[in-house]
Order: C-alpha cells, then sequence, then structure tokens
C-alpha cells in the first residue's frame, strides 16, 4: 500500500508539508508530505537536496592519492571511505593479499570506526526518541536530556565514542582525516605502548557494549508489537559475508536474501557487483536508488547496514554478540527480522561484536608486525567493497596507463538505502500519520523511521552540513498555513498566519 | 688580518664574506630566513620573494642582495611577516593547493613557510586555474596545480644534469612551467628518477608515482619541529620528504 505513495495524482491539488532539514541525522535531507483535504497523505518522499559529486573531482589524479582524497567526502564516517578506497586501490596494484599485519591493522581501525560511528548514532543521535518516545516534549527530546536523566548512559556514550576515535587515532594519526592505508598496506602497525594503552579499557568497553544491546533490547521488547510493526516493510536483504558464512565487516563475499530469508545470491566476488546491482534515478531526488538486477527496479530494492548483516550472516566469530545475535533472530521467527527499529538492536550488537574484535586483534602478535606492504602487477581496475557502519559501500576506479583515474563509481551504504527509507516513511506517513493534522511529534515519528537507518546524507550526495529543523504546511495555493521552527539550542518558535 | 665584515640581523650580529647575500651570511650563522626558491646549492634567483626583508628600510630579497658591513636587517618584524603572509597567500590562491589530498603534507616547503608565518587562511579569492597532472613518465608524475615556478627544478636540470628539461614559458601571471620534449610530455623527456631537478621541488609539484603518504602523520619532516629548525625539504632525505 505504501508504494503508492510514492507519486500523487494532481500533486498541485494537495496540501505539502515539508520537513527540512532533518535533524539527529548526518547530512541534509528533506521529507515532503502531501496531503488531501481530510489530511490523507498522498505522497510522502525522502529527498536529498545537496549534490557534490565527488567522482568527477577525482577524474585525472593519481591513483595513490585516493585513499587520501576520497575519504573528504565525508566527515562522519572517512575512514570507511578510506579504507573501501584502499582495498579498490591494493587492486590496482595488484596486492592479492595484505600481509597479516596490514589486513590486522587495516581491520582494527574499521572495528574502531565501526564502534564509534555506532555509539554515536545510538546515544547522541536515537536514545532520545528511544527513552523518552518519539513524542516527548522537543526542547528535552535530545543528548542533553539524557544527559539530565540518565547520566550514566550519557557518560558511555561518550566513552565509548571516545574509545573508537583512540584507536582511529592511534592508527591514522588523527581521529578525522587521518591516513593509514596505502595502496598494498599500510603505513605503520601499533607499537607495544599503544597496544597497553588500548588494552587497558578494552573489558570496561566490552561490559559497556554489552549494557547497551541490553537497554536497547529491553525498550524493544518492552513494546514489542509497536516496534516490530512501526516503519516495518518487507525488503530484501545485502550484505557481506565471511566465507564461513560470518558477520564480517572489512572484507568477504556479497549476499542477498529474499524478504523470507531465501538466497537469490550468495557468495558473490564482489568485484562481479555490476553483475549483480544496478542504480536507478528519480527526477525528484540527487540520490540514486539501486536494486537487484535479476529482480528488476520496482522489487528489487533491499536493504543494507545492521539489520541486513545481523539477518544475512550465519553466526558472529565472538561469543558474546553471537549469543545475542540468536535472541535477536529469534524475534523473528524463521524469517528475516524486518523491522526498521530492529536497525538499532543490530546495530549495538555488531558494537558489541567490534569490541570483542578489538579485544582479540589487540592480542595478536601481527599487530605490531614490520611486513605493511605488499605489491605485484599494476591493474586498470580497482573494485574495493567493505562493510561501513551504515552498510555496504562500493568503490569503483578505472585508471589509464598513466595511472590516472579516467573513471570511478561509488555506491555509498545510505544510497543502498534510499528506497527502503522512502518506503519506511511510507509505512509511517499512511497508518500514524494520515488524517491527522500534523503536529511535531507526529512529524518526528517520519525522522525516527528514517533515523534507524542512520542515513549519513553527506555521504550520498558527498556534501555536509547538518542544521536545525524547520517544517512548514502551505495549502495548495502555497500560502503558508502553519510553521514550525527548531533552533540550534532547541527553542521552538512557531508562526500561524 | 682586514676586520670581520658583519650586519645586523634584527639584533644579531652577523659576519660575512665578500660576495655574501644576507641570505648566505645568515644561514651560515644558523639564521633562519624564510624562503622558497633559494637553494644555497644554485645560483640565487629572487622570484619567490618569501625571503624579503628590510634592509637600511629598503625592501629586498635577502637571497639576492649583497650583504653590507653594518647593514641593519629587519627578518622578524610583524610589517615583515605580514609582507611575507601576503606573498605566501597569494601563491595558495594562484595554484590549486589542497594541503589534506597532497602527498607532500607534512613535508611541504611552502605549507611550511605558511605556517611559520602564521598563515591562517588564504585571504584572496581563489583563481582554481585549469591545470593538469602529467603522469606520462614511467617514475616520476608533476601535478602542475602545486607548481609555485620557483624554478629550482628548471635550475638543477639546466646545471646539473644538463639536460635542459624544464623552462618557464609565458610572462606575469601566464607563466609556467613546460617540459622541452617532442610532445611536451615529461615521459618523452629523458628525464630519471635520480636526476637532481627532481629532488630540489620544494612542494608537491615534482613527486614519484606509485607512492605517497608513507610517513605516519606525527613522522613527516615538518610535523615535529618548525621550518625555522628544520631547514629546505631538499635538504633532507628522499625518505624524509613525502607525506
Ligand atoms: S604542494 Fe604543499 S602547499 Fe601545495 S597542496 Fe601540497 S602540501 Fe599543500
Amino acid at each position: 500500500m505504501s508504494n503508492s505513495l510514492e507519486t500523487a495524482n494532481q500533486p498541485e491539488k494537495l496540501k505539502r508539508t515539508v520537513i527540512e532539514p532533518l535533524t539527529r541525522v548526518e547530512g541534509h535531507g528533506k521529507v515532503t508530505l502531501l496531503q488531501d483535504e481530510d489530511n490523507n497523505i498522498r505522497q510522502a518522499r525522502l529527498h536529498i537536496v545537496e549534490f557534490r559529486g565527488f567522482e568527477k573531482f577525482i577524474q585525472g589524479r593519481p591513483y595513490w592519492e585516493l585513499p587520501v582524497l576520497v575519504q573528504r567526502l565525508c566527515g562522519i564516517c572517512p575512514v570507511s571511505h578510506h579504507l573501501a578506497a584502499a582495498k579498490a586501490t591494493d587492486m590496482l596494484v595488484g596486492a592479492a593479499q595484505l600481509t597479516p599485519t596490514a589486513e590486522k591493522v587495516r581491520r582494527l581501525l574499521h572495528y574502531g570506526q565501526v564502534l564509534q560511528s555506532h555509539a554515536l548514532h545510538f546515544f547522541h543521535l536515537c536514545s532520545p526518541d528511544l527513552l523518552f518516545g518519539f513524542d516527548d516534549e522537543v526542547r528535552h527530546r535530545n543528548i542533553v536530556g539524557v544527559m539530565e536523566d540518565y547520566p550514566e548512559i550519557a557518560k558511555q556514550g561518550v566513552l565509548l565514542r571516545k574509545y573508537g576515535q583512540e584507536i582511529i587515532e592511534i592508527i591514522s594519526g588523527k581521529r578525522i582525516h587521518g591516513v593509514s592505508a596505502v595502496p598494498g598496506g599500510v603505513v605503520k602497525s601499533l607499537n607495544n605502548e599503544e597496544i597497553q594503552y588500548l588494552l587497558g579499557d578494552i573489558d570496561q568497553i566490552t561490559e559497556w557494549a554489552v549494557g547497551a544491546v541490553t537497554i536497547m533490547k529491553r525498550i524493544f521488547m518492552e513494546q514489542l508489537d509497536y516496534h516490530q510493526e512501526f516503519a516495518h516493510i518487507d525488503s530484501n536483504m545485502l550484505s557481506m559475508i565471511g566465507n564461513d558464512g560470518s558477520l564480517e565487516l572489512y572484507h568477504g563475499n556479497l549476499r542477498a536474501n529474499d524478504m523470507n530469508g531465501k538466497s537469490i545470491f550468495d557468495r558473490v566476488d564482489y568485484t562481479d557487483y555490476q553483475d549483480y546491482i544496478r542504480e536507478g534515478v528519480k527526477n525528484w531526488s540527487y540520490m540514486k536508488f539501486p536494486f537487484i538486477d535479476s529482480i528488476g527496479a520496482e522489487h528489487g530494492w533491499y536493504r543494507v547496514g545492521p539489520l541486513a548483516r545481523m539477518n544475512n550472516c550465519d553466526f558472529i566469530s565472538t561469543p558474546l554478540a553471537e549469543k545475542e545475535r540468536q535472541e535477536f533472530r529469534n524475534i523473528g521467527g524463521n524469517k528475516p527480522v524486518q523491522s526498521a527499529l530492529a536497525y538499532h538492536w543490530a546495530r549495538l550488537i555488531e558494537l558489541l561484536h567490534c569490541a570483542e574484535a578489538i579485544n582479540g586483534l589487540l592480542h595478536d602478535p601481527d599487530i605490531s608486525g614490520d611486513d605493511l606492504m605488499n605489491k605485484g602487477e599494476l591493474q586498470r581496475v580497482g573494485i574495493g567493497v567493505l562493510e561501513a557502519p551504515r552498510g555496504t559501500l562500493f568503490h569503483h576506479y578505472e585508471i589509464d596507463d598513466d595511472g590516472l583515474v579516467e573513471r570511478a563509481n561509488l555506491i555509498v551504504s545510505t544510497t543502498n538505502n534510499n528506497q527502503a527509507m522512502n518506503e519506511s516513511i511510507r509505512q509511517v506517513a499512511s497508518k500514524y500519520l494520515s488524517g491527522n493534522e500534523l503536529t511535531e511529534p507526529l512529524l518526528n515519528q517520519i525522522e525516527v523511521a528514517i533515523r534507524a537507518y542512520d542515513p549519513c546524507l553527506s555521504c550520498a550526495t558527498h556534501a555536509m552540513g547538518k542544521m536545525p529543523l524547520e517544517i512548514s504546511l502551505v495549502d495548495s495555493n502555497n500560502a503558508l498555513i502553519d510553521r514550525i521552527e527548531k533552533g540550534s539550542t532547541g527553542q521552538i518558535k512557531r508562526s500561524n498566519n | 688580518m682586514p676586520e670581520q665584515q658583519t650586519f645586523k640581523l634584527d639584533s644579531k650580529t652577523i659576519p660575512f664574506r665578500d660576495g655574501d647575500t644576507i641570505m648566505d651570511a645568515a644561514l651560515r650563522a644558523g639564521e633562519y630566513i624564510p624562503h622558497l626558491c633559494h637553494n644555497p646549492e644554485f645560483t640565487p634567483h629572487g622570484s619567490c620573494r618569501v625571503c624579503v626583508v628590510s634592509a637600511n628600510g629598503r625592501h629586498v630579497s635577502a637571497c639576492t642582495q649583497q650583504a653590507m658591513n653594518d647593514m641593519e636587517v629587519d627578518n622578524r618584524s610583524d610589517a615583515i611577516m605580514d609582507k611575507r603572509r601576503n606573498l605566501l597567500q597569494m601563491l595558495f590562491v594562484e595554484g590549486n593547493h589542497v594541503c589534506p589530498g597532497c602527498e607532500k603534507s607534512g613535508a611541504c616547503q611552502l605549507q611550511a613557510v605558511a605556517y611559520y608565518t602564521n598563515m591562517l587562511s588564504p585571504h584572496y579569492t581563489h583563481f582554481f586555474p585549469k591545470r593538469s597532472v602529467d603522469a606520462s613518465h614511467a617514475d616520476i608524475a608533476i601535478d602542475f596545480n602545486r607548481c609555485i615556478l620557483c624554478e629550482l627544478c628548471v635550475r638543477a636540470s639546466r646545471d646539473v644534469d644538463r639536460k635542459n628539461i624544464f623552462s618557464i614559458s609565458g610572462r606575469g601571471i601566464k607563466a609556467r612551467l613546460v617540459i622541452n620534449s617532442d610532445t611536451g610530455k615529461l615521459g618523452d623527456s629523458d628525464l630519471t628518477a635520480t636526476d637532481k631537478a627532481v629532488h630540489v621541488c620544494p612542494v608537491g609539484a615534482i613527486l614519484p608515482k606509485h607512492r605517497g603518504y608513507d610517513k605516519p602523520i606525527g613522522e613527516r619532516l615538518y610535523d615535529r619541529q618548525p621550518v625555522s629548525q628544520v631547514g629546505d625539504v631538499a635538504a633532507h632525505d628522499e625518505d624524509d620528504n613525502h607525506g
């Protein structure tokens, strides 16, 4: 049903509400809602309103600059772009395999990144909705409110994030936009002092990660039916998978399952991704709409990210996270868990997995090895794929004889979730908003649905920015009926005509 | 024995020999005067003007101005630093310097001198000139976006390598570095990776191919000490010269 809300007939006759910009998401986007005279929602769309185009910008640049250049397309998860580009350039320099030290240092960096990103998303951006309710007063429904009411949780969120950032800083020299990976390897490994420093806190970090999963699980289970139903859509799921079917964030093959958990494709070498995935465009969004080619554009869209990974993998290699995964999968019965809000739960299980995996790597002697680089014959095509915090991330480059980039194609995690986010907001719009006068708490539900995906709109359009919220309700003649503004400090201003 | 000739650099007395420039004498005495196109191995050129000082009240380039007995040279006043900063800002906006993505970052003399003069922003409007990368050579690439026309490669290729591979074409704002080969491409010149010209670039314009960023952040040439103590990038090992 919600599908029909993509395009309304005679939209000019409908009332238009715009949620712009979206708050507590990374980047800048907007949602438009069209209502008829009885307030029934007739159209709902998530638009990404910025455009930057890194693919063009890097044309003509030397390939060895890519890992450093492209990480600049995002300040939120630069490490993911740094590593995906590095993997692509590994292929360009013919490094079929990295040295054990290089691979493990990169993994450690990646786990640090996923840990800090997931912590930020849950504690800073989403815990206000989940702890206080979607309709809590706006001035309270934010991280400051969490600090006041749940100081211990807020503190853990801050320190979990800090720990991930420290890993990033130690390995890459900076918290944001450092340098670690180069084509064929890494520039440094960890020394003993650095390892001991990180080991000092890892037990505490793991304990907090377990605590975070427990909180989320409790919240989810307390209103199981509502949480299962809210923004629920049935979708295909795409993710990377380890050779043994395990949850894999850094390197593996691609797996896609349908909404019932049945295989669409499995163990696909990601360098063949173009044989399986295509990108559609729509005239109302800068963001592309990828889909699984064998199913087609209409039904072939899929979800990526923590929910897809948790549903697709057969097991998790670390014990605490595996135990949580089993509990998580139980709520779906034999089927994949399809609730959008289950993203939060899956995300925190991954956070726990990262803490455990970090612990393992810090005890691995390879992490301080000094065999850092591998190179072979230069190739013309390099494709690097990994699981970024928000989902599968594709970097694809083609270079000329001189080593300069001729063509680049990036499919970022959020783009993979484009159709799914649109479907989720349509579900919320038709189920909870339709027929009602739009109020801030109702509109927040749309944002709650989007936030579940942790979209990085910066990445998706390769742009950056975050601003306060402004919602305008205009009638079919474009006359302003109602307007709510939220400043960056959280103060609300309402202006009626 | 003739009396030692000296001049004053700020408050310090600097001895000099006949024929010395202010720069020669200052460097020998361990005093830093910011510079980019100067390299003691080559004939002074005076083109970047970053070594501007005030000598007896006149603005001159320290690298070309002969030292004179009892001369009073202002090298550190705010007024002189302001001038240098302006010159550096113009160098930045004339080219396309994307330091965060540049292999030379952290080991780049232009960047290091900019830090030294406390340059916090480009200040002027960027020209965004359309320039290219020539990666046609097997081992060496030139990124013309980052060239500051210091002519060190021109001088090194002419005076040391005896190959005359580089020259400057055009004047004023149209001046640009060109390659003397049939096609104008570096790959068709007889440049080799061991040529002196390849090892004198103070910025990230002439670089070895297939590598970069191999020094971790924190260990690059200018990460720990300022250029006033580390000195020229060309005076250091090849391994230190890449960010
Ligand atoms: S050459 Fe120097 S100043 Fe120019 S971009 Fe590179 S680091 Fe920055």
